[in-house]
C-alpha cells in the first residue's frame, strides 16, 4: 500500500491555505473490514490525509527545505463519516509558522456537509538532528512519492473540456 | 496590562487544553514536566498558544531554551550544575526560581525550573515590553 492518503492537489495558496481531495472507494481494502456491511473511512487515514495536506502546505513555505513532521494534534472532532463514492475535501489553513515548525487547520468535508476539524502542530528537524540519525532522504514527510500528488490531473489539464463532455 | 492573576487565569487555559490536564491542576508551583506530563513536543504548541492569546512574540529559545546543560558546554559537572553554570542559568531564565533549585542543582532537576510561575512572570514582562 502507498501512504498517500490524498489523490489531488487542487490549490495551493502560498503560506496561506490548501486544498486536496481524496476519494472513498470500495476498491480500497480496509473498508471492507472497516466496517465489514458498513464501509467507512478510517478516521486515522481522514486525519493523515488533512495531515499531509497541511504538511504540504507547510513545506511548500520554505520549498521542502525542511524536514517536517507530524508532532501533535490538539484537536480532532469528527462530525460524521465518509463512505464509497464520496469526495473528501480537505481545506487546510496556516495558524502559526516559525523556524520550529507550524500549525494549520484543517476542515474535512464531503460537499455541504463537514465531516471532521483537526488542528495539527509540525515540527522542522534539521538534517543535523543527532535524533534524525541516519535519514538521509532530502524530506521525510515528502518521501514516497507523496509529492506526485502535486502533479496529479496536469497532463490531461490541456485537454479540451468539449472533448470530454462529447464522451459523457 | 493584564495583572499576574489574569496571565495565570490565561495560562491555565491554555495548558489545559494544550496538555489535556484540569484547570486546577495548573497551579503557580506546578512544574511543565515533572507535574503536568508535558514533552518537548508540547513546548512549541505552548509558544504557539502564548503568542495568539497574549500578542506577544517570543524567539526562538527565549522561552524554553534548548540543549540546557548539554555535554560540553561547561555548565555541569558530574551532573551538578556549576557555580557559573547557576549564573548562566539566571541570565538564560531570568523567571525561574535558580535559587530554589541551587540547594539541589542536579542537571535532572533543570526540568524543574519550567514552572507555571515562571511563564506568568515571563508573559507579564513580555506584555509589559510591548506597552
Amino acid at each position: 500500500m502507498r501512504w498517500i492518503w490524498i489523490d489531488r492537489f487542487k490549490e495551493l495558496i502560498k503560506g496561506t491555505s490548501a486544498r486536496a481531495i481524496k476519494n472513498v472507494t470500495l476498491a480500497e481494502d480496509h473498508l471492507h473490514d472497516h466496517f465489514p456491511g458498513f464501509p467507512v473511512m478510517p478516521a486515522s487515514l481522514m486525519l493523515e490525509g488533512m495531515a499531509q495536506t497541511g504538511g504540504i502546505l507547510l513545506g511548500d513555505l520554505h520549498d521542502f527545505e525542511h524536514v517536517v513532521i507530524l508532532a501533535k494534534v490538539p484537536k480532532v472532532t469528527y462530525h460524521s463519516w465518509a463512505v464509497p463514492g464520496d469526495t473528501l475535501v480537505y481545506d487546510a489553513k496556516l495558524l502559526d509558522e516559525r523556524a520550529e515548525g507550524g500549525t494549520v487547520e484543517v476542515i474535512a468535508s464531503v460537499g455541504e456537509r463537514l465531516v471532521a476539524e483537526a488542528e495539527i502542530v509540525f515540527v522542522h528537524l534539521d538534517d543535523k538532528d543527532p535524533e534524525l540519525g541516519g535519514i538521509d532522504q532530502k524530506n521525510f514527510v515528502f518521501s514516497m512519492n507523496l509529492m506526485g500528488v502535486m502533479e496529479v490531473g496536469k497532463a490531461g489539464a490541456a485537454a479540451p473540456e468539449t472533448g470530454q463532455s462529447g464522451n459523457a | 496590562m493584564a495583572t499576574n492573576e489574569e496571565i495565570l487565569g490565561k495560562i491555565q487555559e491554555i495548558l489545559a487544553n494544550a496538555l489535556g490536564v484540569d484547570d486546577e491542576e495548573v497551579t503557580p508551583s506546578a512544574t511543565l514536566v515533572g507535574d503536568l506530563g508535558a514533552e518537548s513536543i508540547d513546548f512549541l504548541d505552548i509558544v504557539f498558544n502564548l503568542e495568539k492569546e497574549f500578542d506577544i512574540k517570543i524567539k526562538r529559545g527565549e522561552l524554553f531554551p534548548e540543549n540546557l546543560a548539554a555535554e560540553g558546554d561547561g555548565l555541569a559537572v558530574d551532573g551538578i550544575v556549576t557555580e557559573d553554570g547557576l549564573t548562566k542559568l539566571r541570565e538564560r531564565l531570568p523567571h525561574a526560581d535558580v535559587d530554589g533549585f541551587s540547594e539541589d542543582p542536579k542537571v535532572e532537576n533543570i526540568q524543574d525550573l519550567f514552572t507555571i510561575d515562571m511563564l506568568v512572570k515571563f508573559v507579564a514582562a513580555k506584555t509589559s515590553d510591548t506597552q
